[in-house]
């Protein structure tokens, strides 16, 4: 097991209470393994990936464990985490994108967070990297708002992962990009892997086809828990949780057109995560909810590899 | 309504913006009341760039963007009219302003007369028409929401003006699934009640789902453009084709093969224009640059 996650909670603290974005999350990801980690908007997604590096200030650790390789992150520890950041776990946030520094050039803003983190720059690997991932060296040479968002994207990942870190986390890389651009970023990453560059990878996005084309396993989350994990192939073949099910039926396929068959959403929204309901947070909307769904339905792994948590899967 | 004729946009970079950028090149195209067109490319396109000087953010080069008639004007009796929501959601949101001073702005300098319950009403119905949960997200910070329900915010608030002319750069690109439907269907809805939307996305599936006419950009230039039926049932253009193929499909493997077309049109259509193969389907000749 590369990474092990046991039931880690992590609250945003607020005014009027503690928003639970993170409630009792558990799951495993094995050497080499990507994980694709799919669901509605606001489920805590991004927050699980910044829980794995860097908590915001108003971000709280409130209970659990995270294992990396062997050894117990600090995560609730901004000051021991740095030892840990980039090496070991690097995050390529949403929106990286439009978050390189404006104003120098890239080549002098790489050295200078290397040097920011005690690395020395290596210019030659750097280059070698850029043109695995199809950039120019050339690129070095210009300011971040000089590229285009694919190129952009490109540089953030390979900055990234300069210093080979155990586990990437890419959160929603490829959701502003281009269709032939996603392909080629994804494929990316799939090339750092095989180049050993980092380990595993916990690939975060909305796009269910596009997770299925490359990560080997995929979980679904809901309201700050975990609804669903298994292979990439069960998951899209013969999920078994009604969220799954739902979400599989709402995306559109080129050919569909909203003038000939109108595709639906998931009636009705998330719960709000500041006072979560108890039982299945599914509930309200789930179309097959019984009495028993008043209470909370355990993670159960159904078949190896495959955990459901509903009551009726 | 809104009509661009050959508009073309160059950036100045480099050390003393010594070198030329052509961002946008003679593009033509026109947009009619209660229509929805898709502008699909690759990154770099040029298709923000095209949505900005709609909006009045960037000055045309050369070539005119006119609104009913009128050049593009950028200010209140303008945006009233024309409103843009953008790729990146956190920037385009004030940090120090909470989600509810925003819509107070919107009433401030559009709404003034509208007395303030009502105000509260309409911002409510605008927020669940994009699927918020208006206690969960008013009160709140931008960098306190989620990257979806901010982008859903920004929505929520261009509802609110009565617009005309709705100018999407890929606001739909992180949202999931489900909510992406949502959206989808709401603008569906508010085009039957007479708006129009230049609808820019690098998503082909969800240009086809709504728009009735596709424009295909590549580096800045018109490759095809038509109805979207023709133009995704019948490409022409191989950068159609290759972008059709790189679409990630649930129960199929990602097919590799773009075979490299020769140019079907690049006689008939002479010399670099757009040509008219079926009634107002155009291609461009795929081998501009070498024949
Ligand atoms: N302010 C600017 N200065 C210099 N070049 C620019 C500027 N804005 C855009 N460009 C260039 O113009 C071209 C088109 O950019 P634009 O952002 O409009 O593309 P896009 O189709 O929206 O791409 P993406 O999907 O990545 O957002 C790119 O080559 C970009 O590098
Ligand atoms: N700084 C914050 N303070 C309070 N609530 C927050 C903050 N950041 C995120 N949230 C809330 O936490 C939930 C999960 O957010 P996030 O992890 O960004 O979702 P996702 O990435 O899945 O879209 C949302 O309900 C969001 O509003
Ligand atoms: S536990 Fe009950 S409410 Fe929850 S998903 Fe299963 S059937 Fe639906
Ligand atoms: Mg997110
Ligand atoms: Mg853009």
């Amino acid at each position: 097991m590369s990474l092990q996650v046991s039931e880690l909670k992590v609250y945003y603290r607020t005014l009027k209470g503690d928003v639970r974005a993170l409630d009792g999350m558990t799951f495993g990801l094995r050497d080499g393994e990507i994980l694709g980690l799919v669901g509605e908007s606001g489920c805590g997604k991004s927050t699980l990936g910044k829980s794995l590096i860097r908590m915001d200030g108003r971000m709280r650790h409130v209970g659990g464990t995270v294992v990396l390789d062997g050894r117990e992150l600090p995560i609730g520890d901004d000051r021991a985490m740095n030892e840990v950041r980039f090496r070991e776990v690097s995050l390529i946030p949403q929106y990286a994108m439009s978050a390189l520094n404006p104003t120098r050039k890239l080549r002098r803003m790489i050295t200078e967070l290397l040097r920011s983190r005690g690395a020395t720059p290596d210019l030659e690997e750097l280059e070698r990297r850029m043109s695995q991932v199809g950039l120019p060296r050339e690129v070095l040479d210009r300011y971040p708002i000089e590229l285009s968002g694919g190129m952009k994207q490109r540089m953030v990942m390979v900055i990234s992962t300069l210093l080979d870190p155990s586990l990437l986390i890419a959160d929603e890389v490829t959701s502003a990009l281009d269709v032939s651009t996603q392909k080629a970023v994804a494929r990316a990453l799939l090339g750092f892997r095989e180049s050993g560059y980092v380990k595993s990878m916990i690939f975060v996005t909305h796009d269910l086809a596009l997770t299925h084309h490359i990560a080997d396993t995929i979980m679904v989350m809901y309201a700050g828990k975990l609804a669903e994990k298994a292979p990439a192939d069960v998951i899209v073949k013969a999920p078994r949780h009604p969220y799954t099910k739902l979400l599989l039926d709402s995306l559109p396929e080129v050919g569909v057109r909203y003038a000939d068959r109108r595709l639906e959403g998931i009636a009705g929204s998330p719960p709000s995560l500041l006072n979560p309901p108890t039982g299945c947070r599914f509930r309200d909307r789930c179309p097959i909810a019984g009495e028993q769904c008043a209470e909370e339905p355990p993670v159960a792994e159904l078949a190896p590899d495959h955990h459901v948590a509903c009551w009726k899967a | 309504m809104l009509k661009l004729h050959d508009v073309t946009k160059e950036f100045r970079v480099g050390a003393f913006g010594g070198r030329r950028v052509a961002a946008v090149k003679g593009v033509t195209f026109e947009v009619v009341p209660g229509e929805v067109v898709s502008l699909i490319g690759e990154s770099g396109s040029g298709k923000s760039t095209i949505g900005r000087m709609i909006l009045g953010l960037n000055p045309v080069t050369s070539g005119s963007i006119t609104f009913d008639g009128l050049p593009v004007k950028p200010g209140k009796e303008y945006y009233r009219r024309v409103q843009g929501i953008f790729q990146d959601p956190f920037s385009s949101f004030n940090p120090v302003f909470k989600a509810d001073r925003v819509f107070a702005m919107i009433k401030e300098t559009y709404h003034a007369s509208v007395p303030a319950p009502q105000w509260a009403e309409r911002v409510e119905a605008a927020l669940r028409d994009v699927r918020l949960n208006p206690g969960q997200v008013l009160g709140k910070y931008p960098h306190q929401l989620s990257g979806g329900q901010l982008q859903r915010l920004l929505i929520a608030r261009a509802l609110l003006l009565d617009i005309k002319l709705l100018v999407a750069d890929e606001i739909t690109s992180m949202l999931d699934a489900s909510t992406r439907i949502d959206v989808l269907n709401l603008l569906a809805e508010l085009k039957a009640r007479g708006l129009s939307v230049l609808y820019i996305t690098h998503d082909l599936s969800l240009g086809n789902y709504l728009a009735e006419r596709t424009v295909v950009l590549r580096k800045g230039g018109v490759v095809e453009m038509g109805p979207t039926g023709s133009v995704f049932g019948d490409p022409l253009h191989p950068y159609t084709r290759e972008l059709l193929s790189a679409v990630p499909r649930l129960h199929e493997p990602w097919d590799d093969a773009v075979p490299v077309e020769t140019c079907l049109y690049h006689r008939k259509g002479g010399s670099g224009g757009l040509y008219e193969a079926t009634p107002g389907h155009f291609v461009a000749c795929a081998r501009l640059e070498t024949c």
